[in-house]
């Protein structure tokens, strides 16, 4: 009598679990799908041949062929897609590699030297932060002018190192404080001093903070729109955001959504690639900007 | 005997002083930058706030003159005021779908780290990709919403979304809501986390029901996260540009002008440098102030037990 229901009691606890795992499930998936559909939709489009892409995405898949016409499409706007992939690739780089060196060295001096006004110093770089670079894009459009580097994609570069400077300073900072200070000794000891102790010694060790440095300065180098929009005024130099919001413009009122559709595969897939291969370095630099 | 004592010593302590000139060394070019891009182009922009300054040609002195239009400037106040709307509504809508994806990806389950990642994505995507691809999704002839609206039944005849003001709102608040939701859930998320398992499980034991331990245990000891949360949303909104140059180019009747989209225009479309720079420092001080009280609100999440 009791054992009969205790099991069914367990049977239908275990019930309830199966319920609660579908239902978990159920919504999980829907939710996955939400976020992912917009993607998969436009990817999947920028397959479709011209005779297709102007009508609507159902179903989104190519129906007669496979064609790459969206993306030749893409290709006669500007000075071809290529060129301005390698803009935008020469800035993001660019980017990158000018923010590791300069927030190493920052953070290095910062982490193990004593030096007057250290402390105001370090508080004007990250107060930066508070200040929207929106709101001093003329004055830097002017400056740039008069170092001779308007329209450039160097002088644009500049610009994005000096708006990643905040984060990236007070991440390398970190990750050399993290590092005990004997080893450093024990490399000077051994006749290893400056900048080779740096680059030999100590470079190795704050590796995870370089990779979380660069994750940020590359998304957000290629992401960014309003700088390059202003600051980049010739069609040879548009990076791929600049060049897609001419292609979302149209010619002559016609949209050519294929090569809409072609150019956000352009721009999303690298970001999507970067992000999946290195996440676990870019959710860290999420939780220090969020903890601090 | 005494002196060449105190000499060495001296040299000794001498390389130990000049590190501190070489710190300077390392942080120079960091410094140089944050000098040359931002701390000059700020003092640049209050000086040119004070004159009338044309593309070409001499800029003009104008004292206040610029302050004195930008106060009799019914357009910079209607962006002012759509700006305001649109960020309130943008991040209620943030948070309304971000609380519950938090709550749903907090527990440890199969799946659970593949479903954060895909809520994730869109994040690191630009704001400019997204508004390209939900400005095609949106379009009424070749996109995917009205004519599946259609297809569905829910609407008689075709909906243009981006043709009246208030779908077209909606339609970028849902896109943003669609990008930003994600990174809103990971900063929540780490609050959830930060909440001991012991008092979660004395509430239960003491009787507290689901909603009363949300309520009660989950909301004042998240407050400092949501404090953080709600200004990356409140500042991140009010300087909103890409989705609305890019999405509706102002909008239906230039009802979507935002702050930086009018500013925009002002200093490079209509090249009133110096105006355009008055409402820079407008623009400025507003953030300014939010980031102040950000602190503020900081510290008094800190002072809670």
């Amino acid at each position: 009598m009791t054992t009969s229901t205790k099991s069914s009691r367990r049977r239908h606890r275990a019930r309830k679990v199966l319920w609660d795992r579908i239902a978990y499930h159920g919504i999980g998936l829907g939710t996955a799908c939400f976020f992912l559909a917009p993607f998969a939709v436009s990817f999947l489009a920028s397959f479709r041949p011209n005779s297709e892409s102007g009508s609507p995405p159902l179903p989104p898949w190519p129906r007669s062929t496979i064609s790459f016409d969206a993306y030749q499409a893409l290709d006669t706007f500007g000075a071809g897609i290529w060129q301005h992939m390698v803009n935008s690739l020469v800035v993001s780089l660019g980017t990158v590699v000018v923010t590791v060196a300069v927030s190493v060295m920052a953070g290095y001096g910062f982490s193990r030297y004593r030096f007057p006004f250290k402390n105001v110093l370090f508080v004007l770089i990250i107060a930066t932060l508070m200040i929207p670079f929106q709101s001093i894009l003329t004055p830097l459009f002017i400056i740039l002018a008069r170092l001779g580097l308007n329209n450039s994609l160097f002088g644009l570069m500049l610009v994005y190192v000096t708006l990643q400077l905040p984060f990236s300073v007070f991440m390398m900072r970190n990750a050399f404080d993290a590092v005990p200070k004997e080893i450093e000794e024990a490399a000077r000891i051994d006749g290893v001093r400056d900048l080779q102790l740096l680059v030999r010694v100590l470079l190795p060790l704050v590796m995870p903070g370089v990779a979380t440095v660069s994750i940020f300065a590359f998304l957000n180098a290629w992401n960014e729109f309003f700088a390059a929009l202003v600051l980049l005024s010739s069609n040879d130099n548009f990076t791929l955001p600049v060049l897609m919001s001419a292609v979302r413009a149209g010619r002559l009122g016609a949209i050519n959504w294929g090569a809409v559709q072609a150019g956000v595969a352009v721009m999303v897939v690298p970001c999507l690639f970067v992000f999946l291969l290195l996440q676990r370095y870019y959710m860290r630099g999420l939780m220090a900007g969020a903890v601090k | 005997m005494t002196t060449s004592g105190i000499q060495t010593t001296m040299s000794r302590r001498r390389p130990r002083r000049n590190p501190g000139w070489r710190g300077l060394l390392y942080i120079a070019p960091a410094m140089g930058l944050v000098t040359l891009f931002f701390v000059l182009p700020v003092l640049f922009t209050v000086w040119m706030s004070l004159h009338k300054w044309p593309l070409l040609g001499a800029p003009k002195w104008s004292g206040f003159g610029n302050y004195i239009r930008m106060f009799q400037d019914q357009r910079f106040f209607s962006a002012l005021g759509f700006t305001a709307y649109y960020t309130i509504i943008v991040t209620i809508a943030i948070f309304a779908v971000a609380f519950p994806l938090a709550i749903f990806v907090e527990k440890q389950r199969p799946l659970v780290s593949a479903y954060r990642t895909v809520i994730f994505l869109p994040v690191v995507v630009g704001l400019a990709s997204a508004s390209l691809l939900w400005v095609w999704l949106a379009n009424v002839d070749s996109g995917l919403f009205g004519p599946l609206f259609e297809m569905l039944g829910l609407t008689t005849g075709r909906l243009n979304l981006l043709a009246k003001f208030d779908t077209a709102f909606l339609t970028i608040v849902a896109m943003v809501v669609w990008k930003i939701a994600g990174f809103t859930m990971i900063i929540l998320l780490t609050g959830l986390q930060a909440i001991p398992q012991e008092l979660t499980e004395a509430a239960r034991i003491d009787g507290a029901r689901r909603w009363q331990r949300f309520r009660y245990l989950t909301l004042p000891l998240m407050r400092r996260t949501m404090a953080l949360a709600l200004i990356l949303s409140v500042t991140g909104s009010i300087l909103a540009f890409d989705q609305f140059y890019i999405m509706t180019s102002g909008g239906p009747q230039n009802k979507m002008i935002s702050v930086v989209y009018y500013i925009f225009n002002q200093s490079f479309v209509s090249f009133n440098l110096g105006y355009g720079a008055a409402l820079s420092i407008a623009l400025l001080a507003i953030l300014v102030a939010i980031s102040v009280m950000q602190l503020w609100l900081l510290k008094v999440g800190d002072e809670r037990p």
